[in-house]
Order: structure tokens, then sequence, then C-alpha cells
């Protein structure tokens, strides 16, 4: 016969029996953890960065003219529908622009998957992660709100270029 | 001792000239005293469990949330005061303030220094027992009337609970009363004092063949320690109001300032175990190194400090330890601290009749 025993008697001796020694030590582990230092941050006063590989708000990446030629691919393969783009032509080296951009925030689930598939690399996730709005229509981004200088982005740029 | 007792009403009345004023105020200044420990009691317990989970606890109102417990409570005042439709109401409305009285009234007797004690009875220890045991009353009068499963769940639990736990309580006071040969908590007071090895916990005073019976003593203090956790329905024994079991137990159906009610008494209860473990294990008002910081005024010092520190260990132990099952609740008071309390009456009954 293979039995083991798994008895208290086996398990615990004496003085873990009694519990009075453990309830002692277990005291002492919580008096410890009070002198430990805090993990809270103190949100609106202490900032927290994050790396570049952080997706936050999706923005259009900004240079002297602007990257996107409005190809609507990310407006394609965006799941949640939440991006608009409306093409145009222009007399610059790039020929196309888009005359409006709109990202729905409400709808946006931060994939990243109009970055992955920007052929321009001209919309990237940024680190913004304070997003309030007051109204739907508020939540709706266009091109003013979107546009961002790149010297802003240079981590995620950084980033993708590593790592992509 | 009867003289000292009435020091502090004697001065007032003389004072005042009247001594419905000395009434008023030897009946007012437990309550004040009450109010302000149970506004530092919520922060502590706020701030103690944030620490102890590594966090930093409320902030934002005032420097260090120092005033949260007031936002707390103007938050109850201002709730809706629910009376559900089957519950039987007058029971209901009386349930918190019975429970509130019963706990303040074991303020009576509860001697908060030399010159100080509302009511120096010569009955003090009984009667406070007794209006602890008085908790449970109101406790199953809101169980029951709040016409809720949980509720009436959580108030059987609780008189099994409580019930079961005074056993080993009411025999380790016995025990001190052996010792102390009296019920009034000022001449148990009064027998410790001197330096810190006179106090009940180390034997009370005597001869060096005392070490013989500390280990009793000191495991009448852990006896009563874990008893009063349970009277005051604290974790590891807050069955009758184990939020992840029966929602909230007895105090499911109150709000606004019903529950603030109930609430309060929970934290008055805790400060009369509190009182009640210093006076009769450390010593009460008397100050642990002979006559330094010695009297009338530094006793008030001496006994809040040390109910304070029981306090605090009764908060400590709440985020230590996770909460018994019913059974192995039941099977520790009575198959464990029964004996071991009849043990360490046997022992101190015999060192008290050979002393």
């Amino acid at each position: 016969m293979n039995i083991t025993k798994n008895t208290e008697n086996d398990r615990m001796n004496f003085w873990e029996k009694i519990y009075l020694p453990e309830i002692a030590r277990g005291m002492g582990l919580t008096l410890k953890q009070v002198f430990k230092p805090k993990f809270t941050r103190q949100y609106p006063e202490e900032v927290w960065n994050p790396e570049g590989s952080y997706r936050g708000r999706p923005v259009l990446v900004k240079e002297e003219g602007e990257r996107c030629v409005a190809c609507g691919l990310c407006s394609r393969v965006c799941p949640a529908l939440a991006i608009e783009v409306q093409a145009s032509e222009t007399e610059k080296d790039k020929e196309r622009y888009p005359v409006k951009f709109e990202i729905n925030m409400l709808r946006c689930i931060f994939c990243g998957f109009c970055e992955e598939v920007c052929p321009e690399e001209a919309i990237v996730m940024s680190k913004d992660y304070h997003l309030v709005f007051q109204s739907q229509e508020e939540a709706i981004l266009g091109k003013d709100k979107l546009e961002v200088p790149i010297a802003k982005l240079q981590d995620r740029l950084e980033f993708l270029r590593q790592y992509r | 001792m009867e003289h000292q007792i009435l020091t502090f009403y004697d001065w007032v009345a003389k004072l005042s000239s009247s001594e419905l004023v000395a009434l008023i105020l030897i009946v007012t200044l437990p309550l004040v005293f009450l109010i302000v420990y149970a506004l530092v009691a919520i922060l502590g317990e706020l701030k103690i469990s944030a620490f102890i989970q590594e966090r930093l606890g409320p902030m934002r109102t005032g420097p260090w949330g120092i005033i949260q417990p007031v936002a707390e409570v103007v938050k109850l005042l201002q709730k809706e005061d629910i009376t559900p439709d089957a519950a039987n109401k007058p029971l209901f409305n009386m349930a918190p303030f019975l429970m509130f009285t019963a706990a303040y009234a074991g303020f009576a007797v509860i001697p908060f220094s030399s010159h100080f004690v509302p009511a120096g009875i010569n009955l003090g220890l009984f009667y406070i027992f007794a209006m602890g045991s008085l908790a449970v009353i109101g406790l199953v009068m809101g169980g029951w009337a709040s016409n809720n499963k949980y509720s009436l769940l959580g108030a059987l639990r609780s008189v099994a609970q409580i019930v079961s736990y005074e056993i080993p309580a009411a025999i380790v006071i016995l025990s001190i009363v052996v010792l102390a040969s009296s019920m009034n908590l000022q001449v148990i007071n009064a027998n410790q004092g001197g330096w810190f090895w006179n106090w009940y916990v180390f034997g009370g005073p005597g001869s060096i063949w005392k070490l013989l019976v500390i280990p009793f003593t000191f495991g009448m203090f852990l006896l009563y320690l874990i008893a009063s956790l349970a009277e005051t329905n604290r974790t590891p024994f807050d069955i009758p109001e184990g939020e992840s079991e029966i929602v909230a137990g007895y105090h499911t159906e109150y709000s606004g300032m019903k529950f603030a009610m109930f609430f309060f008494a929970e934290y008055a209860n805790m400060f009369v175990v509190a009182a009640l473990l210093s006076i009769l294990f450390f010593g009460g008002w008397n100050s642990p190194f002979g006559d330094f910081m010695n009297g009338p005024i530094w006793g008030v010092f001496w006994f809040i400090s040390k109910s304070f520190f029981f306090v605090f260990v009764q908060i400590w132990l709440r985020w230590t330890l996770p909460r018994l099952r019913v059974d192995q609740l039941m099977g520790v008071s009575w198959k464990v601290m029964t004996p071991v309390a009849f043990l360490c009456f046997f022992a101190v009954g015999l060192w008290a009749m050979l002393k």
C-alpha cells in the first residue's frame, strides 16, 4: 500500500499548533509593513511619466508640414471605427493631405493598430493619458487637437524604430 | 478610598456651588471624551490599515487627511434614513440606540484617574461586564427587526459567539477578583501601584515566589485579549458582520445616522474592553515607574495611553489575521479557552490562598 500520512501532527510542531507564536510572528510582519515606503502616488501633484512603449492617446506627428497622406488605412483597420479621414489634394511633395481627421476618443480602444498600419509613421500613440471630456462632442478630437510637434514624440518614435 | 474617589465631583460641586452642575459635568465628560476618541479611532483605523497595506490612506481632507473622520460623520448625517417596509419599526429604531447606550453605560465606572471616576461603585467590574453583555441584545434586536435573512444570520452568529466568549472572559475576571479581593475598579488599580512589576499581568504585588504565578496571569491576559476581541466583533472574530459572507450581518438594513450609531457603539466597545485590559492587567492610571510622573493628572495620561495602545492592538490584529470559520470559533472558545481559563483560575486561586 502506498499511503502518505498527512495529519495535523505531521504538518505542525507543538509551537505551531498552539498558534500564539505564529500570530505574534504575523503581527511582527504587519508592523514591519508600516515602516516600508508606500506605493501610493498623489496623482494630480505627482504625475507618472510612462515609458516609450506606453500606448496613450493616438496623435498625428507634426513636422514642418504634416506626415499624413490621408491613405485611410488607419480608418480601415480601426476595430472600433473611431477614425474618420477625408483626403484632399495639394501642390506639395506628398500631393495628398487630410482635410478632416477625427478620432472619437469614446470609441478608441488604444489597440495601436492605426500606428502599426501607417505607412508614413504619421499616427503614433502618445504618452498622454489625462483624458477628460465634459460632453460627447468634445470627445471627438479634430486635427487641431491631434497634431503634436515631433519633439514631444521622440520616445515613441525611438521605441518604434527599435522594436518594429 | 471613598473620599479620594469623590474628589473631582466635590471640587466641581464646590466651584459651582451646585451639585446638579457637578453631576451633569461628570456625566458629559466621558461622552465628550468618547466622541473625540471615536474620531481619533476612525482615523487610526483608516491610517493603520493603509500603512500595513503600504498605502497612504486618506490624504485629501486636511493635512494628511486628519479631518477625514469628520467628513465621514457629515456624510452619514446627510444620508437618507431608510426603514424597510417589512421591518419591525419600534425594534428597528431602538436597536442602535440600545447598542450605544450599553456601550456608553460601561463608561460610568471606568476610572480615568485616581480622582476621577463617574461612579465609584463597589461592583464596578460586575457592572461593566453586565453592560458589555447588554450589547448582544441590541445586536439581536437589529438583526431580528430588519426582517432580512442576512441580518438574522449575523445576529444569530453574534449571539452564539458573544455568549460563548463571555465564559472564559468571566472566569478571567473572576481570577482577577480573587487576586485583588475587590470588584471596585479603583481598588484594583490602587493595588497595582508602584512599579510595573506590581501589575497583575506580572502577578501583582508580592514576593519573589510570584514568578510561579506569572505564566498564569500572562495567560489570563492573552485569554481576555482574545475574548474581548470576540465580544466587540472585531476581526478575527467578525463573523457577525462578515461582509464577504453575509453582506454586513446585523446592520445590513441600517443607513445614515442609525448605522453611525452602530459604528459608534463598536468603537465605544473597543475602548471599554481596552480600558478594562489596561485596568485589570496593566495598572490603569498607575505610572509604570513608581513615583515618576504619578498623580491624578498624569493618571489620565497613563490610563488613556495604555487604553489607546490596546485599541491600536485591536486595529493591528484586524489587519493581520483572517476571519475564523464558525466551527473553529466555537472550538477555540469551548475546547481551548474555557479549560485554560479554569486552569488559570485554579492556579491563581491556589496562589492567593497560600500567599
